[in-house]
């Protein structure tokens, strides 16, 4: 059974959802983080899954500014986090409605 | 050459009053610069004269338009900022910008020392650009705005020195009671566009040419009520019953703008309206009756007050108020360049007048200055250099401060005032030229041959007794009430003049205080104007005399454009003679009763007059409770309504609207305001379901 595109785009939207949901009802702030970080792999794997079908390396090229920027915001959302737990000593994220209006 | 001349005249004074006012706003250091303020200011309106002059001696009787360019457009209404120059606007440009000129000169010395010394010259330019505007207007819009300026201009300089209370309150009585006229003017203008257009005239400027040529569209009823509210609009600007109450109060600006503004220009601006639209008043034969008789009984009831009054400048301006009244008699019966002539010929006593009693002030304050120092009198406190009398500080005749030494009594009860001419006497000795300028001013107003007064009041009578002769026999009331006037203006005038001028000193210390003549600056007009109020009068003769130069030069007859009722019965050569000794013996009665009586006892005649008077003179002397009237009637009844429904509304309605929209908007923003949580994972729903939406749209719409 040959894998077609379909397969990919169908793992990559469950991937997404699974991710949506993590940070829609998910609490712990890292959680989150790695949900956000499902959601960006899952649109990786669109892009790499597409580049594939259609043998075209511009979605590679995407794939690659994806990944260093989503390392960059990592490490300063961790940093975020690490100094709110610091304060608070914990990482829920109900707890950290400071922007309220 | 017109055109250019025109501009020049009337963007000059604007120029002078642009830099004096710019410069002096904006670089303080320039407001120290009274000499080169006061030359510009000065040149500004000297030169415009020096042009007029021009134009007046290359004038032949054809009207001049100059056309600038239209200024509105709308259906049936097209106005341009078109000028005329014809006899009547060049007579009266020659007046505003000569008596000006002079009265900027005056003001150099006058004002010397005074901070608002730069923002003076730039009111007093500014006043005569717009009383230009409103002289060589084309049509009565153009004339409206200089009429406004005019106003806007005598409120600045009448609260010129505006950090005195009663200053302003002046100013804003003159400013309001203006308003008043100007509102019928505006009916009147209204209602002239309105009948012109429904008769079909159109496109219509309210320009004189159009108005003249088409005049006979209007249906007697029309004119009647548009010649009426033009009247009434005259009666603020003019000072008549019932819009009078401002000009005395006004006395409270500067002696220069008393001088220029409440004697010689903005006053007569109302007489000038008259007099250009003369063909249309003509055809309101019953409006004329009642100009003539508002004219006759402000005449003799300012003459009236005059004679009660001590303080100098009021009586003057009481006697602006009653010459105004003869040359609306003049306008009432018809003979309107009788009325420009007694204008011309009254601005220059008038002036002359008012600009000696800035002297006289001037001199008495140093006068004040030097007895405060000696300690004779108690000091005021604060004050300013103007002639505004000081009303704190003092504590009338009894000691004071220092306890030593008792105050000396002065000749009534209250602070000692440098306008009050019961202070003041024997001041010829100090002050020469103002006394020999005053005297003459003083006999030609009170109507003595061969000055200037004479001929145009005499002129003004023989009109009115001519109408009457001629089967109105109303004229003759008129003309009675102007006997008597004259021969109340002859005491009044004398008992000012002797009572500044003659007798011994009564201000306190008198031997060693002395007053002195003011510096050549105020002299030099003074003696100019006196000079005009001796020989004014010829350019008008009576025709038993010889030939009326302002007859042939304005008259209608003779191609001008002041229109005149012409009497079907003329009197007698015989007659006009007599009426003119009449007038004479009148006028040097009145003068030797008033001289001799106040001559030898000054005070002492008042209070025999006032003894014998008794409650006549109370009512006199307080102005016929006019003000107090008006407070009664208009005045409190409007305030009082004011505070019991207006001020309750403003609050409740206004106000309440104002806050509750503004509460409705907080309130509504505090609604938006919950949703911002603060919670990450609600602007994250927000957020998907934004992209679940558009993305469904995207696929569905």
């Amino acid at each position: 059974m040959e894998i077609t595109l379909n397969w990919y785009l169908s793992l990559s939207a469950v991937l997404f959802v699974i991710g949506v949901l993590g940070v829609l009802l998910r609490r712990n702030a890292i959680i989150i983080f790695l949900s956000v970080e499902l959601m960006l792999n899952a649109v990786n794997l669109t892009l790499v899954a597409f580049s594939q079908a259609f043998a075209d390396v511009d979605g590679l090229v995407l794939v690659f500014f994806v990944m260093s920027v989503a390392a960059a915001e990592a490490a300063v959302g961790l940093a975020i986090v690490i100094a709110l737990f610091r304060n608070k000593t914990t990482v829920d994220v109900n707890e950290m409605s400071l922007f309220r209006g | 050459m017109e055109e250019t001349f025109v501009r020049l005249i009337l963007l000059l004074p604007l120029f002078g009053a642009a830099v004096n006012g710019m410069m002096g706003l904006f670089a303080p250091a320039y407001r120290k610069q009274e000499a080169v303020i006061g030359v510009l200011g000065t040149l500004a309106v000297a030169v415009p004269f020096g042009l007029a002059v021009v134009l007046f001696l290359g004038h032949h009787h054809d009207p001049v338009i100059v056309e600038t360019y239209t200024w509105m457009a709308a259906g049936d209404l097209v106005i341009s900022f078109d000028y005329r120059i014809d006899a009547l606007s060049l007579l009266m440009t020659l007046i505003v910008t000569g008596i000006g000129s002079l009265i900027h000169l005056y003001s150099a010395g006058y004002m010397h020392d005074d901070p608002g010394y730069w923002r003076f010259f730039a009111y007093l330019n500014l006043f005569i650009f717009a009383m230009l505007n409103l002289v060589l207007a084309e049509n009565l819009l153009v004339l409206f705005l200089g009429w406004e300026g005019v106003g806007l201009c005598s409120y600045l300089l009448i609260g010129f020195w505006y950090t005195d209370l009663k200053n302003s309150a002046a100013a804003n009585k003159a400013f309001i009671v203006n308003r008043v006229g100007d509102f019928t003017f505006l009916l009147a203008m209204f209602l002239l566009f309105r009948a012109m257009t429904t008769a079909g005239v159109a496109p219509f400027g309210l320009d004189f040419t159009t108005i003249f040529e088409n005049a006979e569209v209007l249906t007697s009823g029309t004119v009647s009520v548009i010649v009426l509210l033009l009247f009434l609009g005259a009666t603020g600007k003019s000072a008549q019953i019932p819009l009078f109450v401002w000009l005395p109060d006004a006395m409270a600006g500067p002696t220069p703008v008393s001088a220029l503004i409440h004697a010689a220009t903005m006053v007569t601006s109302g007489l000038y309206l008259l007099a250009r639209l003369s063909p249309v008043v003509l055809e309101a034969p019953g409006v004329m009756i009642v100009i003539a008789f508002v004219g006759a009984a402000t005449a003799i009831m300012a003459a009236t007050v005059a004679i009660t009054q001590n303080d100098i400048k009021k009586v003057l301006a009481y006697s602006t108020v009653s010459q105004l009244g003869y040359m609306f008699v003049a306008a009432g019966v018809g003979a309107f360049f009788v009325a420009i002539f007694h204008v011309m010929t009254h601005a220059f006593f008038k002036a002359c007048l008012f600009l000696g009693s800035g002297s006289v002030i001037h001199s008495m304050h140093h006068v004040e200055h030097e007895l405060e120092h000696k300690g004779v009198i108690p000091g005021h406190h604060g004050g300013h250099g103007g002639d505004a009398s000081h009303g704190h500080g003092a504590h009338g005749a009894h000691g004071g401060a220092h306890g030593a030494k008792p105050y000396a009594a002065l000749p009534y009860d209250g602070p000692f005032d440098a306008q009050d001419m019961r202070t003041m006497g024997g001041l010829r000795k100090y002050m020469p030229f103002t006394a020999i300028t005053f005297l003459i001013s003083t006999l030609a107003i009170a109507g003595i041959p061969p000055l200037a007064g004479f001929f145009s009041k005499d002129e003004i009578l023989f009109k009115a007794f001519e109408l009457g002769y001629d089967g109105h026999v109303w004229a003759y009331a008129v003309w009675g009430i102007g006997i008597i006037t004259a021969v109340l203006t002859a005491v009044y005038m004398t008992r000012c003049y002797v009572l500044t001028f003659e007798g011994r000193e009564r201000w306190p210390d008198a031997m060693d205080t002395k007053p002195h003549e003011s510096p050549w600056t105020m002299t030099t007009p003074l003696v100019i104007l006196a000079f005009f109020a001796m020989v004014a009068g010829f350019f008008g003769l009576p025709p038993v005399l010889g030939e009326s130069w302002i007859h042939h030069w304005l008259g209608a007859d003779y191609g001008g454009p002041v229109a005149e009722y012409h009497a079907e019965l003329h009197v007698s050569h015989a007659v006009e003679w007599g009426l003119l000794g009449l007038g004479t013996l009148i006028a040097a009665g009145g003068v030797s009763f008033a001289w001799l009586n106040y001559r030898k006892s000054g005070l002492e005649t008042d209070r025999t007059v006032r003894r014998r008077l008794g409650a006549v003179y109370t009512l006199l002397s307080n102005k016929y409770f006019v003000d107090e009237a008006y407070d009664a009637t208009i005045v409190s009844p409007i305030t009082e309504a004011s505070r019991k429904g207006l001020a309750p509304f403003d609050q409740n309605v206004v106000d309440g609207t104002v806050n509750g929209a503004a509460k409705a908007i907080r309130n509504l923003s505090g609604w938006w305001r919950g949703m911002q949580t603060g919670i990450v994972q609600n602007y994250a729903l927000a957020l998907v379901l934004g992209v679940v939406v558009v993305v469904a749209l995207m696929i569905f719409v």
